[in-house]
């Protein structure tokens, strides 16, 4: 009986929670039969089973309530009302259930209340003339036999017993009947679909033993191959290589066991979002995708407390009451929107509404009134990084505490929950627009591919899925290693990748000396943070088990984890989360965005940059973003040559000329001497500065624009008022024909281009380039002003524009000029800074022509030329 | 005294240096040869590191710097494996002892110019002949992190 118990328990809560869900759904779609059918099944169930196992409360609340729906079923109208008491009758079902599992008997009390309550509802119910007898008839009795119940129970039992009896022999009959005839296959495959796919129930208690052996059959398997590979030739090479196999499989076999849909997670949020509408006076639609993405049971225990959390806060906090929406002209009914999709070994969750978004000055008060950061501190920050206080510990800013959130109970935990299981949570929120959160966890935390790197003597494991790509750094190779001041960079492919030694991050002695200008670099991306981890040598990959820290190592925030490997020794898996938070979340977070077109309209002012501040010239310090900079070289003075009146250097087999910032300024002729090197394709030109001061992470707010040539304007950096450079004024000045020699063929009539990106500072370095190349430059600084200008005179080739932009993105801009038959011609040119499949596919679908990284000049130039000539040629 | 009135604890016994201490022989677990003992880095310098023991993740706990015992910690040779919340620890000692079976009764307070730190770990003292034994309590003792927390 105690089994049977049980699984009526089980069972029973998972209908319940189907219940819940499903009266929701009822209530938004009263007419769906189909709705009210499955309810009104599951309720029926319940309460047959509940007479059968002799738990009278639950079987009368049960028939209490089916009887009201069943008034549903004959047309009554589902009024909120109504549907309230059902939910508080589940809800009591619920409650019984537990004590239930706990006592194995009902607990005593009294459900008269709600018994009341249901029965007014059935009675205030105005019935159809149709069968107003037959309704009563089932109603009465079953009001006033409450006590007689035990008589009752067979009928109902009865009437189980009919719907039950006739599903459970069919499967049984044609399973051998596949096997007997061919013939009759086709049949059979109807009825063995019917049952549907066959599944057992196991405790997860079973299952979690099973992956504990599993994980230690992986680590013996580890041990033998470790063992093996020190043999050259050994017999146990074959068998050892199937057990492998096996192991592999097994081990993905079991972990498959474990894999359960994010929608569970998700089951009892229409519930929690309906009760809260009530409860707030609000409206609000819940909008879920893709709820059958799988993740690992444990993972999905972590992450739902979190996600209701992040649920009860955007309905209470987040989404305004209706007369303010109105007001702020949005619809009445807001919108909470989950999401849930699998991205590399990852699963990215997403919650958005559409509501207020947070109230930065309001964080920021908070923020200094908690000693969190000084308002000085707080001033330098993007108004992103601001809104990153909300993970703070005890961070909350209800001003006031509702029964629904604020309970002291805030994002800190939210956040402690998912960097426990490696996963990282980023916001992203606009003033009266929405806020959105992005979730990324790994699929499993059990086991996990890790590289095995040596650093001070000790080894080290750095989970492969962060690990991005190796490079060897050789002083005077290709990749070396330079430094601005304190800072470490490496330049991998045009972008600079600042390091940092796992010794140093460690507090350990670093193995040689001779490591400062060479070392294996461990590229890694945490979010949007890239970065180099600089190690003494790097061995091979390994499955690891993921064992979790003593909890007197648990405050180390660069591991998290440790394992035993195949030899036998216990290693630390380094943490990249608490690398790059080591490192500084100052690393700019340009990148930032990525898949989310949604850019804030604030994005300019919080956007930062890397800047590369020096002297040249002047004792004021001038400034360039590193994002252009190719490569910072001190070359020996003497080897300066001058030709045709110019300054040149030899610079890998060429001649790069060497610009000065204007004629006042000299070149050194002896000593060292610096430079930046911009490159361009297979063309590279030196500016000549006096040194290199700092790199800075600062948002770019060019406040004084410059008449000067050479000059965008003037920006505060770090607190001094600092020059930015027009890289591209110095372009032409150096390669003098460059792009006009390459382009001289199509020049008949200049095309005309227009530049369309709400940060200043690109239009103004995109346009002399542009210009440079042989074109009309039009540059506008958003979306609007482009539709506007197109729509009075649509004398453009060509568009270029930003994909992020406030109030109009990019994407949508295409979709516009797409729909217009005047515009629909027209080649538009998408700009990114982040040029990820993903996007590029958006772009295409949205109407982009082509999609380029918002730094590739020479991709910009190239596709330019061939939509031009596209144009032309049509 | 009457045979029936005592109440008798067994106590592992080891030393550190030339002091004695005991623990309840309930709370040891074994006692074992530390070996390949991975040192982490940033813990806490009372942890000597953790290591493989068949199977589990051990956590070393330097016994001598924890109590506070002047010396190097060259002869340290062995390790009380004891269980705190389901997680593993070793205590590394220098020399285990003999298992000593001690009445409570005559278990006398700490002094009062005991060490205060030592005071939160002693159960405490046994006079033994000639040499004096220190009862630890194995919790307290374990409370690494969360007395600098407090601090």
């Amino acid at each position: 009986m105690d089994d049977l118990l049980r699984e009526f328990v089980t069972e029973t809560n998972e209908s319940l929670d189907v219940v819940d869900v499903e009266l929701v759904r009822f209530e938004q779609e009263p007419n769906n039969a189909e709705i009210l059918a499955n309810i009104f099944r599951l309720v029926h169930t319940i309460k047959g089973t509940c007479g059968f196992l002799n738990l009278p409360r639950l079987e009368t609340l049960a028939h209490a309530a089916e009887a009201l729906m069943g008034k549903f079923r004959d047309g009554a109208p589902a009024t909120s009302e109504a549907v309230t008491v059902v939910l508080a009758t589940i809800d009591r079902i619920k409650e019984i259930l537990q004590s239930l599992d706990r006592e194995q008997r009902e607990p005593d009390g009294s459900d008269d209340d709600l018994i009341a309550a249901l029965d007014g509802m059935v009675q205030r119910i105005e019935l159809p003339p149709a069968e107003p007898a037959h309704a009563v008839g089932t109603l009465t009795p079953q009001v006033l036999q409450r006590p007689l119940r035990p008589g009752e129970n067979t009928l109902d039992e009865l009437e189980r017993a009919f719907r039950e009896t006739p599903t459970d022999p069919r499967p049984a009959k044609p399973a051998p009947s596949t096997k007997s005839s061919a013939s009759e296959r086709a049949s059979a495959e109807e009825e063995s679909a019917k049952p549907g796919t066959q599944s057992i129930r196991v405790t997860v208690d079973t299952l979690e033993q099973l992956m504990t052996m599993v994980s230690e059959l992986v680590l013996t398997r580890n041990q033998l191959l470790e063992i093996v590979r020190r043999h050259e030739e050994s017999e146990f090479k074959a068998p050892l290589q199937r057990l492998s196999n096996v192991t592999a499989e097994l081990q993905e076999g079991v972990m498959k066991t474990r894999m359960q849909p994010i929608g569970n997670a998700w089951q009892k949020l229409p519930r929690i979002v309906r009760d809260l509408c009530s409860e707030l006076d609000k409206q609000i639609d819940l909008e879920m995708q893709g709820a059958d993405t799988e993740l690992d049971r444990q993972v999905l225990d972590l992450i739902k407390d979190p996600l209701t959390h992040m649920v009860r806060n955007s309905a209470d906090h987040g989404l305004e009451h209706p007369h303010e929406r109105r007001a702020a002209g949005k619809p009445e009914r807001g919108c909470i929107r989950l999401s849930a999709y699998h991205e590399g070994g990852f699963i990215v969750i997403q919650m958005s509404d559409d509501g207020r978004g947070l109230d930065t000055e309001r964080i920021k008060a908070k923020a200094i009134a908690q000693g969190l950061a000084t308002e000085a501190e707080i001033e330098k920050l993007s108004e992103a990084q601001i809104h990153k206080f909300i993970f703070a510990p005890g961070f909350s800013t209800a001003a006031k505490i509702t029964s629904v959130s604020g309970r002291g109970v805030g994002m800190d935990v939210v956040r402690n929950n998912i960097d426990q299981i490696g996963g990282t949570v980023d916001v992203k929120s606009v003033s009266g627009v929405g806020l959105s959160f992005t979730i990324k966890i790994p699929l499993t935390l059990a086991i996990i591919a890790a590289l095995i790197v040596e650093a001070g003597a000790e080894h080290f494991a750095i989970p492969q899925l962060a690990v991005v790509e190796l490079v060897r750094a050789r002083a005077g190779g290709d990749h070396r290693i330079e430094r601005i001041r304190d800072s470490a960079v490496l330049r991998l492919r045009d972008k600079l990748l600042p390091l940092a030694w796992l010794t140093d991050l460690l507090g350990m002695e670093s193995a040689g000396e001779d490591n400062a200008e060479s070392g294996y670099v461990v590229v890694i991306q945490v979010g949007s943070q890239m970065f180099g981890l600089v190690v003494d040598g790097v061995f091979h990959t390994e499955e690891i088990v993921v064992k979790p820290m003593s909890s007197k190592l648990r405050h180390i925030p660069m591991f998290s984890g440790n394992t035993i490997l195949g030899d036998g020794s216990v290693i630390m898996i380094v943490d990249p989360n608490g690398v790059a938070q080591a490192l500084g979340s100052t690393v700019s977070s340009q990148m930032a965005a990525a898949g989310i077109a949604q850019e804030s309209a604030n994005a300019t002012a919080g956007r930062a940059s890397s800047l590369l501040v020096f002297r040249a010239g002047s004792a004021q310090p001038k400034a360039v973003p590193l994002e252009l900079i190719t490569r910072l070289e001190e070359i020996d003075a003497r080897t300066i040559e001058m030709s045709n009146g110019r300054h040149m250097v030899q610079y890998r087999g060429q001649l790069m000329p060497l610009v000065t910032l204007n004629e006042t300024m000299r070149v050194k002729a002896e000593g060292g001497q610096p430079l930046l090197v911009f490159s361009d394709g297979t063309r590279s030109m030196a500016l000549v500065i006096d040194e290199i001061v700092d790199i800075v992470d600062e948002h770019l707010d060019i406040q004084v624009a410059s008449e000067m040539p050479g000059l965008l304007g003037s920006a505060i950096v770090k607190g001094q008022a600092t020059e930015i450079i027009d890289v591209g004024h110095f372009l032409p000045i150096a390669f003098e024909d460059w792009f006009r020699r390459k382009e001289q063929a199509v020049r008949a009539a200049p095309p005309s281009v227009m530049l369309i990106d709400d940060s200043p500072f690109f239009r103004n370095m995109l346009t002399p380039v542009l210009q440079a190349a042989g074109y009309a430059v039009t540059a506008v600084g958003s979306a609007k002003a482009a539709l506007d200008l197109l729509a009075t005179e649509a004398a453009f080739d060509i568009v270029i524009t930003d994909v992020e932009m406030p109030e109009i993105d990019g994407f949508e801009l295409a979709e516009t000029l797409r729909a217009d038959p005047n515009t629909a011609g027209l080649p538009v040119i998408a700009l990114s800074s982040t040029v990820s499949a993903e996007a590029i596919e958006r772009g295409r679908r949205a109407g982009f022509h082509d999609y380029v990284a918002k730094f590739d000049r020479q991709g910009l130039i190239a596709s330019l030329k061939e939509q031009s000539d596209l144009g032309r040629a049509a | 005294m009457d045979a029936s009135d005592r109440t008798l604890n067994e106590y592992v016994t080891a030393t550190i240096g030339s002091q004695l201490f005991g623990m309840p022989i309930l709370r040891v677990q074994d006692v074992f040869v530390p070996e390949r003992v991975t040192k982490v880095p940033l813990a806490l310098p009372e942890i000597a590191g953790v290591l493989n023991l068949r199977g589990r993740i051990v956590t070393l706990i330097d016994l001598r710097r924890r109590l506070g015992i002047d010396g190097n910690a060259q002869g340290t040779t062995m390790a009380i494996g004891v269980e705190s919340r389901g997680e593993s620890y070793g205590l590394l000692i220098d020399a285990i002892g003999e298992v000593l079976k001690l009445d409570d009764a005559t278990r006398e307070p700490n002094p009062l110019n005991l060490d205060p730190m030592l005071v939160r770990m002693s159960m405490g003292i046994h006079r033994l002949d000639g040499q004096l034994l220190m009862i630890l309590d194995v919790d307290r003792v374990l409370e690494i992190g969360d007395v600098r927390a407090a601090a």
